[in-house]
């Protein structure tokens, strides 16, 4: 039986834990997702991605945050909201995109769209539409993992909407009764939709909503990059010296609709543009890279660099052909 | 003096061995005293006392096999100061015998021979999906079995017994009792190449997990374009079982059989079981594995050698007949095939097909019978809207409606949420004279 956790602390040393280079980067993938989205966002307007879209501007520090604390071999898994997710483990900008536009140079050949893309080969479990249903999937990468007896770690995302479900808390209980190496991380961007958490949920501290397990937690500032990779860290190692799984919650926000078609009534203009003023990782990140001897001029470039990336991208998801006719009826059933 | 029976301790039990006289003749004995041991199919259980009293005499010696319920065993003298009670034994008073689910082995219909398997041997489909999981296990170390009372319990239905000694706590997991958790728990293992056995204590349990079942192993492969797929087994008993009511009796085999991205098996004889639940352990992809519990306890011949497992997608004729296709599965084979021997005292000859995979149907086997019979009857024991027999008569009727001689008829279980009342679960079954009717209806 594990003690029980401390109360939700605040994360140790967060601004030591990305170096000017390091630091430097996260801002680079930062950069990728949000110019990336942005794109996308542009490439709906244009009716060139259909269906359900769902940006990740505003919580960028989170993924990426996160992603500086994995090593080779770690699993990630998410909900639909997922553009960031992929770009931070590194899969490639063209491939997302032709997804989006549901074209056959997508990951899913066209066939999964926004919500359902997968690679393998970047540790990158998916893009699911089912609302929490990816917290039970995540703990079975834990599962796999501790069967194998590695030392890897799976990262489970689901937002805070996610974190009122039964099937939530059966993976709590299952992967702490295991010592499953699952860290679970509730994206809590305060808006289920258009429910707020606190119409949504009794629990006032979600960190907190691991305690009848005996799940250790942080409550995190999920628009501070160097806090989340502190906060990550601690909750890595702990999976990783066979401990048992470990509950991130990042306190984050979305500054677009829950997806494209949302028009976000139920929160004011002048909380979105607060948030964005004095609170955007971004800005943050910039702001002391520049403390640290980058120059504007520098950013400025990289900046330029990002955008012709995802400019090519775009690019790529409108030339890249239609799947075949054919395709259809592939890849329903592995022919043995 | 009061009788003490032979109880009944399972839901499916119709007979059991008395394993063990504790109790003594001249013993006294009090309530809440174990007097006996009885092994059932399942288990080893203990009788317990429930008058005082002193036991006179054992009728039915120890170590004897297949006591039908409800036979007298012993029998106690009731204390002086006390009228007998009814009965001595914890047993409840268990109904007639004749309302008994099935009868004992001898009216099980035995299945066809598969000479090209080589050498069988008798053995339960119990048995039967024991030693497949375990051969499994042993050739192929990312296989491993999961579910609520698989280990330390040896399996709800005793299927997995000694399987925790075999492969220990890593590979052979109890659960808790939280489907939706740890089926998800298990398809992401699958996603991250595990294979996982995934044992629903029934697979009406399985609806609370049936959106990781459907939207998460079988549209995966699909979503990701073939990158990322899940290959698992979902296996546990499925339909009617006896006098457990409503929301445990439930065939579900339409509803996964329409789902594309899923296989769905059902075997009826311990040859299928086993040939059947090694190839789906072994298909990379997600596998529906339909069992009955009444037919856990069934025996029939089964091959012995190491190779033997049975194609996915493969009928088989367990009866050949010219007059009339009859095609059934899982334990409505039984039922198909006791018509069948009904009807040839009548003069018609009919051919049993055992569809042994539900999807994909093997199309090929029911066309070619039904264009040799022309008539068709299709046996099911769940609902008939939108149910497999539909879907077997439309597939018929598209492929060989120009060989028809009558309109094809489906036998099916009521359309109600089955009774608890003995008579009335026994008419909201499909039996043999039912299908006799419905086949008498074609000529």
């Amino acid at each position: 039986m594990a003690a029980a956790p401390d109360k939700s602390r605040k994360p140790r040393k967060q601004a030591e834990s990305m170096d000017r280079d390091e630091l430097l980067q996260a801002y680079t993938t930062m950069l990728l997702i949000r110019r990336f989205e942005e794109k996308a966002g542009q490439l709906y307007g244009m009716g060139l991605i259909a269906g359900f879209c769902h940006l990740y501007i505003g919580q960028e520090a989170v993924v990426v945050g996160m992603q500086h604390c994995l090593g080779e071999g770690d699993e990630v898994i998410t909900s639909y909201r997922d553009h960031g997710h992929m770009l931070a483990c590194g899969m490639d900008p063209k491939g997302v995109m032709a997804e989006l536009t549901g074209r056959s140079g997508g990951y899913s050949r066209g066939k999964g769209g926004s919500m359902h893309m997968f690679s393998k080969e970047k540790g990158f479990f998916g893009g699911h539409g089912i609302v929490g249903a990816q917290v039970s999937l995540g703990t079975g990468l834990g599962f796999s993992n501790w069967y194998r007896e590695n030392d890897r770690v799976s990262l489970t995302y689901f937002g805070e909407g996610a974190a009122n479900q039964g099937q939530v808390y059966e993976s709590f209980n299952l992967s702490n009764l295991m010592k499953l190496p699952v860290v679970y991380i509730i994206e809590n961007n305060r808006y289920a939709m258009g429910t707020s958490v606190e119409r949504a949920s009794a629990s006032r501290d979600l960190s907190l909503n691991g305690v009848p397990w005996g799940m250790p937690s942080l409550a995190v500032d999920g628009m501070d990059v160097m806090a989340v990779k502190a906060a990550g860290e601690e909750a890595v190692a702990h999976c990783r010296a066979g401990r048992g799984p470990f509950l991130l919650e990042m306190k984050t926000y979305r500054y677009r609709g829950h997806s494209m078609s949302d028009p976000a009534k139920y929160r004011t203009r002048e909380e979105v543009q607060k948030m964005r003023a004095e609170h955007d990782s971004l800005d943050a990140a910039k702001a002391r890279l520049l403390e640290l001897g980058l120059d504007e001029a520098a950013l400025k470039t990289l900046d330029d660099g990002l955008k012709a990336r995802v400019q090519e991208a775009a690019e790529f998801a409108q030339s890249s052909p239609e799947p075949e006719p054919g395709e259809l009826f592939t890849d329903v059933l592995v022919e043995s | 003096m009061v009788d003490i029976l032979m109880p009944a301790l399972s839901p499916t039990m119709t007979e059991g061995k008395l394993a063990k006289w504790l109790k003594r003749p001249g013993d006294a004995i009090k309530s809440g005293d174990v007097i006996a041991e009885i092994e059932t199919d399942k288990a080893t259980m203990e009788v317990e006392a429930v008058d005082e009293g002193v036991l006179n005499e054992i009728l039915v010696e120890e170590g004897t096999e297949g006591v039908p319920v409800n036979t007298i065993i012993g029998r106690m003298g009731g204390d002086e100061a006390e009228p007998p009670a009814p009965a001595a034994a914890e047993a409840p008073k268990a109904p007639a015998k004749a309302e008994a689910p099935d009868a004992p082995a001898p009216a099980t219909p035995a299945p066809a021979v598969e000479p090209e398997y080589g050498e069988t041997r008798l053995m339960t489909v119990r048995e039967a999906l024991r030693e497949a999981m375990s051969l499994e296990m042993r050739a192929d170390k990312d296989v491993f079995l999961m579910g609520e009372e698989v280990a330390q319990y040896q399996g709800a239905y005793k299927i997995s017994q000694g399987m925790l000694e075999e492969f220990g706590a890593r590979r052979v997991i109890d659960t808790p009792i939280t489907e939706h958790g740890f089926t998800g728990m298990a398809v992401g293992a699958a996603m991250n190449g595990l294979k996982p056995i995934v044992e629903f204590m029934t697979f009406n349990f399985a609806m609370q997990a049936i959106d990781q079942i459907i939207n998460s192993a079988a549209k995966t492969l699909y979503m990701s374009g073939g990158q990322m797929g899940a290959q698992i087994v979902f296996r546990g008993p499925n339909g009617a079982a006896a006098r457990v009511g409503a929301q445990h009796s439930q065939c579900y085999a339409s509803w996964y059989a329409h789902c594309p991205g899923l296989k769905v098996v059902a075997p009826w004889s311990a040859a299928d079981a086993k040939g059947l639940l090694r190839a789906a352990i072994r298909d990379p992809n997600p596998v529906i594995f339909l069992e009955n519990e009444i037919l856990y306890g069934h025996s029939s011949e089964c091959p012995v050698a190491d190779d033997f497992i049975l194609p996915i997608g493969k009928a088989k004729v367990e009866r050949a007949g010219t007059d009339v296709t009859i095609i059934a599965f899982s334990i409505m084979v039984d039922v198909a095939l006791k018509a069948a021997d009904a009807l040839a005292a009548q003069g018609i000859s009919a051919e049993v097909i055992n569809l042994r995979t539900i999807r994909p149907l093997d199309i090929e086997t029911i066309a070619a019978s039904v264009k040799k019979t022309s008539r068709v009857v299709s046996v099911e024991e769940g609902w008939p809207f939108a149910g497999i027999g539909a879907e077997m008569i439309a597939t018929v009727v598209e492929q060989c409606f120009d060989w028809l001689d009558a309109p094809p008829v489906r036998v099916h279980g009521e359309d109600v949420p089955m009774p608890y009342a003995a008579n009335l679960e026994k008419l909201a079954l499909p039996q043999p004279d039912w299908v006799v009717k419905a086949v008498k209806k074609l000529f």
